[in-house]
């Protein structure tokens, strides 16, 4: 088995009897980046001549006997919307193709004391706004199980990554289903924590009452480490929670018997794909028979989400996005008079037009005279999605949903109908407006040989029952004998 | 009809710069001046990813601030974004509050020629202050310094309760020195520290209805202040009287002209498209919280008042001017300890040291000296080391040159002369010089004595001991 294949913790198993060296770890993945990153455009930008200098000194430092962190040396791919001091940030926008941040994060500050290895900045959505990674003002991600397809997105760039192997596992960001949804649509395993759980320092804000950051990786175990290594509280973010020290892996158990999942029957109707419908359904069956209860159950608030979604998350963006301005960093056109000028050329220029749709629409839900009939009514909706939520948590510990209603789409093909990319949202959305946490697990591949995954949304703090949960169907079902083919992709 | 028959009716908006170490939402100092961008971080120049996080010293100073002003404190509150695009507000929204301020339903009692007013404050808000824009004098540009960006401020917004100028001054004032007693701010109007928006409408006196306003911004001092009330409110009549009405809008005061100027036209009106700012939580005050900073309010200006009334033997009017601002209480109080002439003291402050400050166009925090410096010159008058003539010289030199009294006199040789022998001898020279005058006085002209004291003054450059000399000239006249 070729080292870029293993998994993170079989990595760490091999550099801690010392097989194996960091050095050799990431040499591996920069060789494997050349050799399929042409294809499926993962990466915005690579650092390996900083994550090689980074990987030597970590392997000085073990053969020195040097204390260094249980996975100082592992390569990690991150979000190019997550700050790194002298790095760019580019949020796949225009608007920064050259801002260089000059402060790290706060999930790098964490990964920068365990000693982590960064591979590169991977692919997004511009601004982190969309479901195919089509929106990046660069390139076009592609899915590594078809080349044709779109990877999902916005964290488009990470998913693909860990499918190709191209990244041992990545930081993603989810605002409406970023992580779960491309996750669900490259076969790899996608965790968004509730909300609070881990610092938003840092993260160039998209939605700021939605956005939070989380693992992509191969399996569960890994998802559980690295969730291990980001969340707590964070004093630079007045809405990180203090939920004491946690360690993710002790709820990795190969156990769920007695345990109460729901199935919410609104997400197994109209619009979802039959084989998706299957493949989910499947899952809960599975689940039966390993020993939990599952029941079907009624979310029927969740039909409102999506549109709650769409006026909370723009009215957040079209403030968040005001400071690219042409001021201070970031592009500025060349085309100015006066003040007026460098403002609206700069923004017209450097943002592209899914970016400009979400501005327009939150600065119009933000209008005085529409404010109560949008933004407020949205608020007092999302009031009553998070009761409806608490009322099945009290009968449920876990709801299961599929992730996607569709496999992996054609590229092209819904980019000239902005709502029906926003479908694509729809199991994922209600999770973010409820803060709860959700995790994206794979579970079949459909008739194409595309990636199918499952959903599960746990109680607010409560990753350790998702991890439990999915932990035992990875450990009772086999998907990641499945490989990513690299077919397609000579358009 | 005459201007006189109309009515100014006037509110404010006050901006009053907090005194916490650290800016609003970030740790940087907010010390005034500094090169430009050179008290900034990350979050307060906005960039991408950054998150605020509340100073609570600042909640504690505007609820200090909402009880000295006997104002209802919020037990929930928030912040609010409000949104739009200047260079000098780095996120292009200011983050305020917007429906639900820290403190709210508070008044202020202010002196007028009737009697005490009671001016009703509407809210007292929490925000954070914008940066400045340097504007280049050879046109090369605009420059932004984002040093102030982030400085905490407090939002004083006053009911419509003032009538003329006088009453805005004094509601000013009162303000300033509640708050420079509670040290939550320096308000120095010269720093921008206490910065007020005047909302001004006129009416025909006697009417029930306001008549449209207008807002005034960009007066840095009391004395601009008063200019552009003057100016705008005889506007504002003159457009009535000639049949025009009033528009409302924001104007500038321009202070080298006299003049205000609309800021803005109609198709720049701002939609701010207020929104609770979702980076930051919501503010829950606890009863205890609220008890424990009314417990620590420091002695308010009312209270030194009646003591200073009561106890010190003040006069009502001296008593009111002593309080009205706290650098001059703190300096009477620490003075009248030093000499126990607590009278006097207040006396040089009401004539000689309001005098030379005005005529500095300086405000009492700017006084070099202290009330230990103040105290010894009472004194050095009380034991007749020095004449109240030599002790003005004194006190001017103290505005330049903050050394104790005897300092100062010692390095001048302004020290009295009380030795009768030196007297007596001045005295002769004078009577010598002066027949005429000495002729004078013996045929009943009791002015003439004052002239003769007055050559002997000269003789001696002011240092004499004029009680001595008094009655050594009576002495030999009578001869």
């Amino acid at each position: 088995m070729e080292l870029y294949e293993l998994t993170v913790h079989e990595l760490v198993e091999k550099l801690e009897k010392g097989e194996v060296t960091s050095e050799e770890i990431t040499k591996s993945y920069f060789d494997r980046i050349k050799e399929k990153d042409s294809a499926v455009k993962a990466y915005v930008s690579t650092m390996e001549e900083t994550a090689l200098e980074k990987a030597r000194s970590v392997d000085e430092a073990r053969k020195a006997g040097k204390t260094v962190g249980k996975y100082a040396g592992i390569p990690i791919g991150i979000k190019d919307n997550l700050c790194i001091t002298g790095t760019k940030t580019t949020c796949s926008s225009k608007m920064l193709e050259n801002f260089v941040a000059p402060y790290n994060a706060t999930v790098i500050e964490k990964l920068n004391k365990e000693d982590l290895v960064y591979l590169g900045k991977t692919n997004l959505d511009e601004f982190a706004m969309g479901s195919s990674t089509e929106n990046s003002a660069f390139f076009d991600t592609k899915n590594p199980w078809d080349l044709d397809r779109v990877p999902g997105g916005s964290s488009g760039g990470s998913a693909a990554a860990v499918a190709a192997d191209i990244a041992p596992w990545a930081l993603g960001s989810d605002t409406g289903g970023s992580i779960r949804q491309p996750s669900s649509l490259c076969g790899v395993v996608g965790f968004k924590p509730t909300y609070g759980l881990v610092s938003r320092y840092g993260l160039v804000a998209f939605a700021s009452s939605l956005d939070q950051i989380g693992p992509i990786t191969k399996d569960v175990t890994d998802s559980a480490i690295l969730l291990n290594l980001i969340a707590g509280h964070d004093s630079k973010d007045s809405t990180s929670v203090d939920v004491g020290e946690k360690d993710y892996t002790q709820a990795l158990k190969n156990d769920v018997k007695g345990m109460k999942i729901g199935l919410p029957k609104e997400y197994f109707g109209e619009g979802i794909n039959p084989e998706v419908k299957e493949a989910v359904l499947a899952v809960a069956k599975k689940y039966e028979e390993l020993g939990a209860t599952v029941e079907e159950c009624s979310f029927d608030v969740g039909q409102y989400a999506t549109s709650v979604y769409y006026v909370i998350a723009d009215a957040e963006a079209s403030s968040n996005l005001g400071r690219f301005d042409g001021i201070r960093y970031g592009f500025r056109s060349e085309k100015f008079e006066n003040l007026k000028d460098i403002y609206k050329n700069s923004r017209s220029e450097g943002f592209g037009p899914e970016v400009k749709r979400r501005i327009m629409i939150g600065t119009y839900v933000l209008s005085s005279g529409y404010y109560d009939a949008y933004y407020k009514k949205a608020q007092k909706v999302r009031t009553v999605i998070k009761n409806s939520y608490n009322e099945l948590f009290e009968k449920y510990d876990l709801l299961l949903t599929p992730v996607s209603p569709t496999t992996a789409f054609k590229i092209g093909e819904k980019c000239d109908n902005p709502l029906e990319m926003y479908i694509a949202d729809i199991c994922t959305v209600p999770v973010n407006i409820g803060g709860l946490p959700g995790m994206s697990i794979p579970c079949a591949l459909d008739s194409n040989g595309l990636p199918i995954g499952f959903q599960l949304i746990g109680k607010a703090f409560d990753e350790e029952t998702i991890l439990r949960a999915a932990y035992t169907y990875e450990q009772n079902s086999n998907f990641r004998e499945n490989r990513p083919t690299f077919k397609g992709g000579n358009k | 009809m005459a201007r006189e028959d109309y009515e100014i009716v006037m509110g404010l908006e006050v901006h009053c710069e907090l005194s916490t170490k650290t800016k609003i939402f970030c740790s940087c100092p907010t010390e005034f001046g500094g090169e430009p961008n050179t008290h900034c971080c990350p979050i307060c120049m906005a960039m991408p990813g950054t998150l605020p996080v509340l100073n609570e010293k600042v909640v504690e100073y505007a609820v200090k601030a909402g009880l000295a002003t006997n104002c209802k404190i919020a037990r929930n509150s928030k912040n609010d974004r409000k949104n739009y695009f200047y260079p000098d507000l780095p996120k292009a929204y200011q983050i305020s509050q917007f429906d639900l301020p820290l403190c709210y339903e508070g008044h202020v009692n202010i002196e007028t020629p009737d009697g005490e007013k009671t001016i009703r404050i509407t809210r007292i808000h929490i925000e954070e202050d914008a940066g400045k824009l340097n504007h280049d004098e050879y046109g090369r540009g605009s420059f932004v310094d984002l040093n102030r960006a982030g400085v905490p401020l407090i939002e004083v917004v006053s009911e419509p309760d003032l009538r003329s100028k006088e009453e805005v001054e004094a509601y000013l004032r009162k303000l300033k020195s509640i708050f420079e007693y509670i040290e939550v701010s320096d308000c120095k109007m010269q720093e921008g520290s206490l910065r007020a928006d005047v909302n001004v409408s006129v009416r025909k006196k006697g009417a029930t209805e306001f008549g449209t306003r207008t807002e005034m911004k960009n007066m840095n001092s009391f004395r601009s202040i008063v200019r552009a009330i003057e100016y705008e409110a005889n506007r504002q009549i003159d457009v009535i009287e000639n049949g025009g009405e009033i528009t409302q809008e924001t104007l500038r005061w321009d202070d080298v002209s006299g003049k205000t100027f609309p800021m803005r036209d109609k198709e720049d009106a701002q939609d701010y498209r207020y929104f609770p700012d979702p980076d930051l939580v919501a503010i829950r005050l606890s009863e205890e919280y609220i008890e424990n900073i009314k417990n620590a309010l420091p002695e308010l200006p009312e209270s030194r008042k009646k003591r200073y009334l009561e106890e010190m033997g003040l006069t009502e009017k001296a008593a009111n001017f002593v309080t009205a601002s706290k650098y001059y209480s703190n300096m009477f109080e620490e003075a009248s300890k030093v000499c126990g002439n607590p009278k006097s003291v207040s006396n040089w402050i009401m004539s000689d040291i309001a005098r030379i400050l005005n005529e500095r166009e300086e405000e009492p925090e700017e006084l070099k000296f202290s009330g230990k410096e103040l105290g010894e010159l009472v004194s050095l008058i009380d034991k007749g080391t020095i004449s109240s003539a030599i002790a003005k010289k004194v006190l001017e030199e103290m505005f330049e040159n903050p050394e104790m009294p005897s300092k100062i006199i010692e390095a001048k040789g302004w020290v009295q002369i009380s030795d009768e022998g030196a007297i007596k001898e001045v005295v002769a020279k004078v009577l010598e010089a002066n027949p005429q005058s000495v002729a004078d006085y013996k045929a009943g002209k009791d002015k003439a004595l004052g002239f003769l004291v007055g050559q002997a003054m000269k003789e001696t450059k002011g240092k004499a001991n004029p009680q001595m000399l008094n009655k050594l000239f009576l002495e030999e006249l009578k001869k």
